[in-house]
């Protein structure tokens, strides 16, 4: 088991035929994924490294029962990609384009979501599970096979502490990188249950950072409703204050969307909060011993 | 994102036909009292100066006139002065209509709930963060199917507007969220909007445009933000690079790394004064100009804090050795670096044939920064 990924998970990649698209397919098989097909209007019957290439994720469907999608194709495109993969009846779409412009995933969100399809991203690292399959973009090398469980909002950010996990002797069930977008398809709130319910999950490390109130909202579902331990760490809380979205942003956020209040929130719903990425692996190491893990 | 100023979020309010007062921009004294003694701006008027930051009626920068004397010598005190730094350029004229109620309006998006927000509240006219919670409405619209005509119902009433104002909101509205889609808005704000007679009028506008959208509006493309030079060229190479007050130098990739990065530095005494995001890349480079901006800046030392995965330690390694080369001699900095991640065995040779070391420990490597700025300081 793990969350979302299956050793069944076949994946089609969308912009394979682009420079990241073939080097992260390379590397989502040196991980040990399925990649089955890759699509690219106009190079179908192509290969990239022996995938076979289609012009639509319909056709790439129909030949290679791909059920999960990793969409590279540039933003002015994103939306149309996302689109395509969901009416094929994709239902697991990484994107990993950044600048998706928010009015145009705002649409990509409610499609999919009426089509029952979840999206992780976009411009996020994807998902990754050790010994399973890997959509996306993250490291092979921070990897190894275990039982911690990672929820970021950041790229690099997430790399640096998978890794610090792995270093201190832990190894990861499964990481999601949601991606730092206004709008993303899969929030901390959207993923939580999935870890609650994953029987190879011990506790989670949530990686947050300034801005928005997705963590307060993490917050109130960690009090509530999980009940797996959780290390939960902030980035900015030296930041100066951002420009903020004007007075209506304000009226959104009042009085959320800091570090502080991040923190307080997290702190109340009781998870150990590292100040550092460095202290992460220790907390986790001694949740750990403490037997959070059975 | 682009802060559109009031002028030309009206420009773009004319064109989606929200209703305005009539009026004129003037850059000049002589402009201004030639837009009233031609009519193009009727009297009584109110002259206002067009810059981004608040507080403009406090600050003396919005005056009235009812000749076009007056209107001069408002000109001629309002150019020219400078609110948060930003210097008064250009002002905008226009009829001083006699309104019966100030009310607040906006359309944004609401990240949570994923969804558009219409704000409204029967309180405009003032800053909206000081009107009490229940004052305010809030309600979400749906992309599909988009704003819907009990959605609008229910602003009328919020607002408590019927008859003429009724049947003007439910129009503005339509434009509010054609204008939000079309123009690909963060923010469209109407405050005060103010009712005359037996319609509606927008007296101010602020209207944000999301960067991520500018591929498909070129128009907006030459508006500049309030963005000091370097960061002007930074973000012609499509570098994110943001200056601040502070005396260290910090090269990292992706925002959280960053700013996680910035607290540890805090944490031992450090002063970041420059961030340079590279971003995800794997030509050397931008690597070689992120540096060469960076020097421009005048660090006292710099922190390279860098986790390979798009952007691989090597291509880094490689990059910074090439701006080390060309750095001119008087703008040298102490540099640390921290390299890991993809590739990361390949950067640290490189970097070591160069003469520099890789600290892999990030507390350690931020304690050798912070060291090394202050020892530049004495």
């Amino acid at each position: 088991m793990s969350v979302l990924l299956t050793r069944e998970t076949r994946v089609v990649v969308q912009g394979i035929t682009g420079h990241q698209g073939t080097v992260h397919s390379r590397q989502m098989r040196e991980f040990g994924t399925n990649v089955v097909a890759g699509v690219t209007p106009g190079k179908g019957g192509t290969t990239v490294e022996d995938v076979p290439v289609f012009d639509s994720v319909q056709l790439a469907v129909d030949a290679t029962h791909a059920n999960a999608s990793c969409i590279f194709v540039p933003a002015p495109f994103a939306k149309d990609a996302l689109l395509e993969a969901v009416d094929a009846g994709i239902r697991l779409v990484v994107i990993v384009t950044e600048h998706i412009p928010f009015h145009d995933m705002l649409v990509m969100y409610h499609y999919a979501r009426s089509h029952g399809a979840r999206i992780i991203g976009p411009n996020c690292p994807g998902i990754a599970s050790p010994g399973v399959a890997k959509l996306g973009i993250i490291p092979n090398v921070v990897f190894r096979p275990g039982r911690v469980g990672v929820i970021s909002r950041s790229g690099t950010l997430t790399y640096e502490i998978v890794n610090g996990i792995k270093e201190h002797g832990l190894g990861q069930s499964t990481c999601l990188g949601l991606g730092g977008d206004p709008v993303v398809g899969t929030s901390f709130v959207d993923a939580l249950p999935l870890f609650q319910d994953d029987p190879d999950t011990d506790l989670i490390v949530l990686v947050g950072e300034i801005g928005g109130t997705a963590e307060e909202d993490a917050a109130e579902y960690i009090r509530t409703q999980f009940t797996k331990p959780v290390v939960a760490y902030i980035a900015g809380r030296s930041a100066p204050p951002g420009k903020r979205m004007g007075h209506a942003g304000a009226i959104i956020t009042r009085g959320k969307g800091t570090a502080e209040t991040k923190l307080a929130a997290l702190r109340a719903a009781g998870a150990r909060v590292a100040r550092f990425p460095y202290e992460i692996p220790d907390l986790v190491a001694e949740i750990v011993r403490h037997g959070g893990s059975p | 994102m682009v802060k559109l100023a009031e002028w030309r979020g009206k420009a773009v309010f004319r064109k989606y036909g929200v209703p305005l007062p009539q009026g004129a921009v003037a850059r000049t004294a002589d402009e201004a009292e030639a837009l009233v003694r031609s009519g193009a701006v009727p009297l009584p008027c109110v002259v206002k100066a067009q810059v981004l930051a608040g507080g403009r009626g406090k600050g003396g920068a919005v005056r009235f006139a009812s000749t076009a004397t007056e209107a001069r010598a408002a000109a001629e005190a309002i150019l020219g002065l400078e609110f948060q730094g930003e210097r008064v350029k250009e002002l905008l004229l226009e009829e001083k209509l006699t309104l019966s109620r100030e009310l607040y309006l906006s359309l944004t998006l609401d990240r949570s709930a994923r969804l558009p927000l219409i704000i409204a509240s029967a309180h405009g006219g003032v800053e909206i963060e000081s009107v009490d919670d229940h004052e305010i409405d809030r309600q979400h619209v749906d992309p599909f199917p988009g704003l819907t005509n009990f959605e609008k119902r229910r602003v009328a009433k919020v607002l408590g507007l019927t008859g003429g104002p009724a049947k003007s909101l439910d129009r503005l509205l339509d434009a509010l969220w054609k204008l939000f889609q079309g123009e690909d808005a963060e923010l469209v704000e109407i405050n005060p909007l103010a009712v005359v007679g037996d319609g509606l009028v927008a007296l101010d506008a602020k209207v944000i445009i999301e960067d991520d959208a500018a591929f498909r509006h070129p128009e907006y493309a030459d508006i500049r933000d309030d963005r000091t030079p370097l960061e002007e060229i930074a973000r012609e190479k499509d570098i994110a690079f943001v200056q601040l007050d502070g005396d260290i130098g910090v090269i990292a990739n992706g925002a959280g790394l960053t700013m996680a990065t910035l607290d540890v530095l805090k944490e031992f005494g450090g002063n970041p004064g420059v961030f340079l995001d590279l971003g995800g890349t794997d030509d050397p480079r931008k690597v070689t100009e992120a540096f060469l901006l960076m020097a421009r800046a005048k660090p006292k030392a710099v922190f390279l804090n860098i986790f390979g995965g798009v952007t691989r330690c090597d291509t880094v390694a490689k990059g910074l050795v090439e701006a080390m080369r060309q750095v001119p001699a008087d703008e040298r900095f102490p540099l640390i670096a921290r390299i890991r991640g993809n590739n990361e065995k390949e950067g640290i040779e490189i970097l070591r044939a160069a003469g520099v070391t890789s600290i892999p420990e990030l507390k350690q490597s931020a304690q050798a920064v912070v060291a090394a700025a202050a020892g530049g300081s004495s």
